[in-house]
């Protein structure tokens, strides 16, 4: 048993050197959920900004209309119809780099979902501390950058963090426009040894244990955050 | 600690239930037959003992149905490659699901057709959830590891295209470039060996992709099979399929590892049809004599 156990893992592993396969498709994996997320926060943060503003003072009207026709589209397909779109229809005829496209999709879907999540954040955030703040002589800017979006982000932290475990498991999709990813990487071994357990195993594993560490991370900063509240 | 116990305990969990899913039967979509070869490897190599149990028993239903008893031959194909299979309206055709049918014909049973992914195809016909694999397949020793084949019914060549104002001439000239293939096929197996000549190799789910990026300016080649590859350069402007081959090759048809008598039987209808000279009329229906 142990014995078919080693020849299978040699045969997905370390014959023709396939662990390379896995090796540079986490590569790509982190690189691409890595700038996805800034993008998303980027973007989200934007959204999240315009659209409570709106919300609570009435201005921006404009933007906030956009912001939400952006919301509308980007959560209402799914993101692999959204990566072939931008790879095969708004890049239709120039050699670009695939993993740009990909960052390019999956964070600005992932800002979608992180405006919102961020907006919710600010919305939780009592009244009476914005007045507080007014009232202390801070302007709209100052209230919002000192007094709201530091209880709003402790508030939105668990939230935010399961956004990008999403995004993580996400990227997994890459590989229809040929980005070698690390699920995709697990297929080309797959379709080279004919053998599933071992490589798709070997790709979920990675996932768990990308995950697993990045929550523990997550938590940390929770558990810091959380020093204040007494 | 306690949360790594529980997630440990949760893969195992989800393991356990992977296995016991794959009856899957006759509708089994790509991840349902991915499952199953994932049980299939579990049973061989095992460390959970019910899992094995479980898969077990599987494997000697799924067996008993395939072995002929019942009077349907259940086809494992991938419908993205024309003219040998493809989707025409609501119906998979093409010349292997003729020559599929003409066989299950000549056998007496009805023809079924499942379509999976490609690199799928191998572990269905291993863990019996079809009885034979026709989707152009190349007799390959990496595939002879896994599965027997039948004698070729037809031969194929892996050919280059490129665009026509392409300075690609022919498969020494393929070094150091950007080449699309479809994953897990022929093409992609031997195209891959440019990747010691510093060429990328972009893998697409469909061959029609890879044809796409390339008219797009993506990549420079394409390495795919012959048939659908004139199919591609008729339909589309512009790009050429080059003279030299980069290989040529047999199709055969795959039966799990072992199933002699089933390999038999096919082999005794592949060669009467054959002889009556059915087999090459369904390839001329398909592929216009040139």
């Amino acid at each position: 048993m142990s014995e078919k156990f080693r020849a299978d893992f040699y045969q997905n592993f370390i014959e023709d050197d396939r662990w390379k396969y896995i090796v540079n498709g986490l590569g790509n994996t982190i690189k691409i959920t890595l700038f996805a997320v800034l993008l998303g926060i980027a973007l989200g943060f934007l959204v999240a900004i315009i659209r409570s503003t709106f919300e609570k003072t009435g201005k921006l009207k404009l933007l906030n209309l956009l912001c939400r026709v952006y919301l509308t589209v980007i959560r209402g397909t799914p993101v692999l119809i959204q990566l072939l779109l931008i790879y095969f229809v708004v890049f239709g005829s120039v050699r670009i780099d695939k993993s740009l496209v990909a960052i390019l999709a999956f964070g600005i879907n992932s800002g979608a979902y992180v405006a919102e999540i961020f907006r919710s954040g600010i919305m939780s955030i009592d009244n009476g501390q914005f007045e507080a703040g007014r009232s202390l002589g801070f302007n709209y800017t100052q209230t919002m950058l000192y007094i709201i979006m530091p209880q709003a982000f402790k508030n939105v932290l668990p939230a935010l963090g399961n956004e990008f475990i999403v995004l993580l498991k996400e990227t997994s999709v890459a590989g229809y426009i040929a980005i070698q990813d690390l699920t995709k990487g697990a297929d080309i071994i797959r379709s080279r040894t004919y053998s599933a357990f071992m490589p798709l195993m070997a790709a979920a594993v990675i996932y768990l244990v990308m995950v697993m560490i990045f929550t523990y991370f997550v938590q940390r900063l929770e558990r810091r955050l959380r020093s204040s509240d007494h | 600690m306690k949360k790594q116990v529980i997630a440990l305990l949760t893969a195992a969990m989800l393991a356990g239930a992977m296995a016991g899913c794959g009856s899957g039967g006759a509708d089994a979509t790509t991840a349902a037959a991915d499952t199953t070869a994932a049980e299939t490897t579990t049973a061989g190599d095992t460390t959970a003992a019910d899992t094995k149990a479980e898969a077990e028993d599987e494997a000697e239903t799924t067996a008993a149905a395939a072995g002929g008893e019942g009077k349907v031959l259940v086809m494992a194909t991938n419908a993205e490659f024309p003219p040998y299979e493809y989707h025409d309206g609501g119906d998979i055709v093409g010349i292997d699901v003729e020559v599929a049918e003409a066989i299950a014909g000549k056998l007496g049973m009805t023809l079924e057709v499942e379509d999976i992914a490609f690199d799928s195809i191998i572990p269905e016909l291993e863990s019996g959830k079809a009885d034979i694999g026709v989707a152009g397949m190349t007799v390959n020793e990496d595939r002879l590891k896994n599965v027997d084949f039948t004698d070729p019914y037809t031969t194929a060549s892996q050919v280059i295209i490129v665009k026509e104002d392409s300075e690609i001439a022919g498969p020494d000239d393929l070094k150091g470039k950007y080449i699309g293939v479809q994953l897990g096929t022929t093409g992609d197996i031997y195209a891959s060996d440019y990747e010691a000549d510093g060429s990328t190799i972009e893998r697409y789910n469909k061959g029609f992709e890879a044809v796409q990026a390339m008219q797009q300016g993506k990549i420079d080649a394409v390495v795919i099979d012959q048939e659908p590859a004139k199919v591609f350069v008729s339909q589309n402007e512009g790009i050429k399929i080059l003279d030299e081959a980069l290989t040529v090759e047999e199709y055969a048809i795959a039966v799990k590892k072992g199933n002699t008598e089933l390999l038999d039987q096919v082999n005794g209808a592949l060669a009467e049809l054959k002889e009556s000279g059915e087999l090459q009329a369904i390839i001329d229906k398909y592929i216009s004599a040139e």
